[in-house]
């Protein structure tokens, strides 16, 4: 009986999803033991794990897997899963790994499930997991038969173990020429630095016609760089060109599933919320108190954006003057890459509870009194 | 309300309101401030084949008749009037050469019009022949092998964005209405040229412009049927084409109202929202039922047209004749009534229903970055082009006093 | 080439009533249509078909006697052809099941006429479980690129490819045959024409159960992988705050330490 958690390597560096994993895994009571598949950069990551949490960390390397393709992934981890015997295998579900594991399933004539925000030991010790599907407004509990059980999970889901111990590695024998891969990674372009991505992103700030022109958009710049937020937009704003498509939010744009939702003069048609209802906490600010966004959000503020806005970036970086520690926890996980050298910022990262239990926490029953309806002017914000 | 169309026809409108919701209504705005043509929006049209679905299979067209021009016409209009004219004028362009053309003729032009690889506009109107379209001053003489066209026409919608025209040109200057004569030209003659942009109320997405023609040579096959048909061919076309102009007034109609219902629901005085009050709720009811009765009005023509001319054009097509000859032939019944009474009705009710709108909306009606004036604007022109209403209402009396005297003939006959 | 497109029927709706008492989903009266991810494959599909003279698109899909629609929908908007998997014993297979027999499908298609190129969405619209191409790969034995943004280049042996990933964009090289799923970036797709829609209503569908595939039994066998324990909706949310203040300076330091509170800053 072992959890098998896949260690993924972008670019050399060791992503810190794998601490995730090791949260979920450990929580299901079993054995760990990691697996890393990679070229040059293999045996340290290894070297790493086997030093944070990880009782065996099984390694398969080869140049060849220096290039990420998910035939070679595939076959790799096959060779190691024939070594390790792991009743479950847990993959980061990650653009490369969720596309890896389907094919591993395949090799292995196993179960899949993929994407699940939570995965436990069933009665009978087989994994059962949580995932969501319809955009987030169904969730489903499976039971995943076969053996190994295959899982990815998804980034966000668990904090990251910060543990040490003393693992041993071992090496697996892999053979990548008998493989007749035929897929070659020849370049990268990484994403520009300023960005924080859309769809990955743990917090985001949107903004909605409430803005009032194209230049409202650099208050929510403004905002989302104070939160380390990506930057979001209702349809009708890219639709009159204040902002590019990519950053669109809803049924013809993203769908995203932040920590944190901050609405600005968006009232919430039913397309917007769509995209983003499944968000952990959501802050709305607007001028129409009655509108849709104010309605389901956590923390409605009502007023006009233009002055609460920079309000709250003030507040911010006064209550970041007061504790200054927190200031380097805010890099989405894509880009954290994770070494010895970064351990306390990730172990400062905020604790998550599993999406399904932080969500209630968030919205513990807390009553909201419904202020009288005064004079209503027509608010700016009630056509996004 | 279920008026029964086939599955092609359900087609149409189904993709022609799928167009007007999410590639028009954003841009709408856009196209009214600028002015500018909106090509992209022809590019989607073009691409799905909106352009010919009146138009026979032998020229390209999807075959269907007046009723499917008018379903698409409508939809399109609700999300903007003046986008859709961008489509419309091209079979105002097409109708002539198709009713009146020579088989070579509807070879030539009508595919392309169809496919809307070509945009098409027609023009009759000149500076002192606007009602009366007998004091069409331009002149085509022959000399050769080709008319050489000298004259202005003006108010001519799609103006320089179009490929193909159909203009209206004395070849006899003596003998008045039966001297005027229709002619096609291409864009890039030399000797025509554009003149003067208007500047618009409504419909400000579809530039209007003059025409300037001097000495413009046009080879003597772009004569559509014969000397002195002009004004024939310009009723026959108008007969086919006003219950389309009737059905973007009824589009344009219930665009503003369907606005306006969705502000007035969510718009709240005095506590409650305005659709609650009574007096908000008459004009409400007032301006769907009038709707109602024009599109039933509509439909209800167009079919019977199709069912009449139906035949005369499959008979043409099929035996290679010019469609009017075909309807002189089959003895089929002119509609210069009936069009006429749709026209009439159905652009009055979108006056009355776009102006009903902005006062139901109150003052965000009235500003320009609410769409309801935009529709209030773009309504009134449905009342003035393709024949003033009071110019409608004077042929149909006429065609009434023309139906009781022969009924009282023939009643006379038979006692 | 000859180009398959996989395409999936599933609701169109986000919002999907579960039934409290059974733990499963109410379906019954939904509206079904493409699902919108596919539409992009379609859409890319096509834009190759337009680049290289000769090819062909033939779209596949696994479902119920109703997933010939969504075969139809695609027709319209420009594939030639169309190829239904459909049997009673079909119904309930899970995702290693349906890649299962949308290979079978390929693999029919490919003695017919060699396919050079699969397309698939990045995921359905439903169980947005995204492993189907990538296990159509493997069941095939060829290779497989999942959420490609661009084809760079294409060829009847090779693609060049660009796959979106968390911290920007790979660029591959891939041999074909080869199945690959696409993501929104890549296009945006056409509507259907209207002399396509008339079109698809004549167009040829194979129809092919669990004879014609040869399938094993064993393989689409509903619960053998994965079995479903529930399905609830998410916990309820609402019963949010106004947040209190006269000024919007109150207001901000409100939300300002609720942030904090919350570990966001």
């Amino acid at each position: 009986m072992m959890i098998l958690c896949v260690a993924e390597i972008r670019h050399g560096k060791l992503v810190s999803s794998i601490f995730e994993l090791l949260t979920a895994a450990k929580a299901m009571g079993q054995p760990v033991a990691a697996a890393v598949v990679g070229g040059a950069a293999a045996s340290a990551a290894a070297d790493t794990l086997k030093g944070r949490g990880f009782e065996k960390v099984y390694v398969a390397s080869h140049a060849s897997l220096d290039g990420q393709s998910d035939e070679a992934y595939a076959h790799a981890l096959k060779a190691i899963v024939a070594q390790a015997k792991p009743e479950t295998v847990l993959l980061p579900a990650s653009a490369q790994w969720r596309a890896v594991a389907p094919r591993l399933a395949v090799l292995l004539g196993t179960g899949l499930a993929s994407d699940v925000i939570e995965a436990t030991a069933g009665a009978d010790k087989k994994v059962q997991v949580v995932r969501a599907a319809f955009g987030g407004n169904v969730l489903s509990k499976i039971a995943v038969k076969g053996s190994p059980a295959i899982v990815t999970v998804r980034p966000m889901s668990y904090t990251r173990t910060d543990a040490s111990g003393s693992g041993a590695v071992e090496n697996v024998a892999i053979a990548p020429a008998g493989w007749k891969v035929k897929t070659r990674v020849t370049g990268f372009a990484p994403e520009a630095a300023t960005e924080v991505d859309l769809a990955a992103a743990e917090k985001v700030v949107s903004g909605g016609r409430g803005l009032g022109n194209p230049q409202g958009f650099e208050l929510i710049r403004k905002l989302a760089q104070t939160l380390g937020a990506a930057v979001g937009a209702s349809r009708a704003t890219v639709d009159a060109g204040w902002i590019p498509y990519r950053h669109q939010v809803g049924l013809t744009g993203r769908t995203v599933r932040p920590r944190l939702y901050v609405a600005c003069g968006i009232s919430g048609q039913i397309q917007h919320l769509a995209g983003m209802s499944a968000s952990d906490v959501i802050v709305a600010i607007n001028t129409d108190k009655d509108c849709p966004m104010m309605k389901l959000a956590n923390f409605a503020v009502h007023g006009d954006l233009n002055e609460i806005i920079p309000a709250i970036v003030a507040e911010v970086h006064k209550l970041r003057g007061e504790a200054p520690a927190m200031a380097g926890a805010k890099k989405a996980y894509c880009r954290a890459s994770f070494s010895r050298n970064s351990a306390a910022s990730a172990a400062a990262m905020p604790a998550r509870a599993s999406a399904v239990r932080m969500w209630r926490a968030s919205c513990s029953a807390r009553s909201r009194a419904t202020p009288p309806t005064g004079r209503s002017t027509r608010s700016t914000s009630s056509s996004t | 309300m279920d008026y029964g169309f086939t599955e092609q026809q359900q087609e149409i409108v189904n993709l022609a309101r799928a167009i007007a919701q999410k590639k028009i209504r954003p841009v709408r705005e856009h196209y009214d401030q600028t002015e500018e043509f909106p090509w992209p929006i022809v590019e989607e049209l073009r691409k799905v084949g909106l352009f010919g679905v009146y138009l026979p299979e032998e020229v390209d067209g999807l075959g269907g008749g007046n009723l499917e021009l008018v379903l698409a016409a409508e939809e399109l209009s609700k999300a903007c009037g003046g986008i859709a004219l961008c489509v419309a004028t091209s079979s105002l362009c097409a109708l002539p050469i198709l009713l009146y053309g020579s088989p070579e003729l509807r070879k030539k032009y009508l595919p392309d019009l169809a496919t809307g690889k070509k945009l098409g506009a027609f023009n009759i109107t000149e500076p002192g022949a606007g009602s009366d379209a007998t004091a069409t001053k331009a002149t085509a003489v022959l000399q050769g092998d080709h008319y050489v066209v000298n004259g202005i026409k003006n108010f001519c919608s799609t103006g320089k964005d179009a490929d193909t025209y159909v203009i209206f040109a004395t070849t006899n200057p003596n003998r008045g209405a039966r001297g005027i004569s229709a002619f096609v030209v291409e864009k890039g003659t030399p000797g025509f040229t554009f003149g003067k942009k208007e500047e618009k109320m409504g419909i400000r997405a579809n530039g209007t412009y003059e025409l300037v023609f001097q000495n413009c040579k046009i080879p003597k096959e772009n004569l559509i049927y014969k000397e002195g048909y002009g004004l024939f061919i310009a009723q026959l076309t108008f007969d086919y084409s006003r219950p389309g102009v009737a059905a973007q007034a009824i589009g344009i109609a219930q665009g503003a109202l369907d606005e306006t219902m969705s502000y007035i629901r969510q718009r709240k005085q005095f506590g409650q929202s305005i659709s609650s009050f009574q007096a908000i709720q008459h004009m409400m009811a007032d301006c769907a039922t009038q709707i109602e009765a024009g599109r039933a009005l509509l439909y209800a023509t167009v079919r019977a047209m199709d069912a009449s001319n139906g035949p005369a054009i499959r008979k043409a097509m099929e035996e290679n004749k010019v469609v009017a000859d075909c309807m002189n032939e089959l003895d089929t019944k002119r509609w210069t009534k009936e069009s006429g009474m749709v026209k009439v009705f159905c652009s009055d009710t979108a006056m009355r229903v776009a102006t009903d709108c902005v006062q139901m909306c109150g003052g965000i009606g009235y500003m320009r970055d609410f769409p309801v004036e935009k529709y209030m604007r773009d309504a009134k022109i449905t009342q003035i082009y393709e024949g003033t209403n009071q110019i409608q209402r004077n042929e149909i009396a006429m065609m009434m006093i023309k139906e009781a005297a022969s009924k009282s003939k023939k009643d006379l006959v038979a006692a | 080439m000859h180009i398959v497109v996989c395409v999936k029927q599933t609701p169109a709706a986000t919002q999907v009533p579960v039934d409290a008492a059974t733990g499963k989903l109410k379906t019954e009266g939904l509206p079904y249509g493409l699902n919108p991810w596919d539409e992009y494959a379609i859409e890319e599909a096509i834009r190759i078909k337009e680049k290289l003279a000769g090819s062909t698109v033939t779209v596949l899909s696994l479902g119920p006697a109703r997933a010939e629609e969504a075969i139809r929908a695609a027709i319209a908007l420009g594939c030639d052809e169309g190829a239904h998997l459909v049997d009673p014993s079909f119904d309930g297979t899970d995702n290693m099941g349906s890649s299962y027999l949308l290979s079978l499908g390929i693999r029919k298609l490919n003695a017919a006429k060699p396919v050079g190129l699969v397309l698939c969405g990045k995921q359905s619209n439903d169980n947005e479980s995204g492993s189907v191409a990538p296990a159509l790969g493997a069941w095939l034995d060829w290779p497989s690129v999942a959420y490609v943004r661009k084809f760079a280049s294409i060829d009847e042996k090779l693609a060049k490819i660009e796959r979106a990933a968390e911290d920007g964009t790979d660029s591959l090289e891939v041999d074909l045959p080869a199945v690959v799923s696409v993501i929104k970036e890549i296009n945006e797709p056409r509507l259907p024409s209207l002399k396509g829609k008339m079109n698809s209503k004549k167009a040829p569908v194979a129809k092919w159960g669990a004879a014609e595939l040869q399938a094993e039994a064993a393989k689409v066998s509903a619960g053998g992988r994965l079995e479903i324990v529930g399905q609830t909706p998410p916990p309820p949310r609402g019963g949010g705050i106004v947040v209190p203040g006269a000024t919007a300076q109150e207001k901000a330091a409100f939300v300002a330490n609720k942030l904090k509170e919350l570990k966001f800053i």
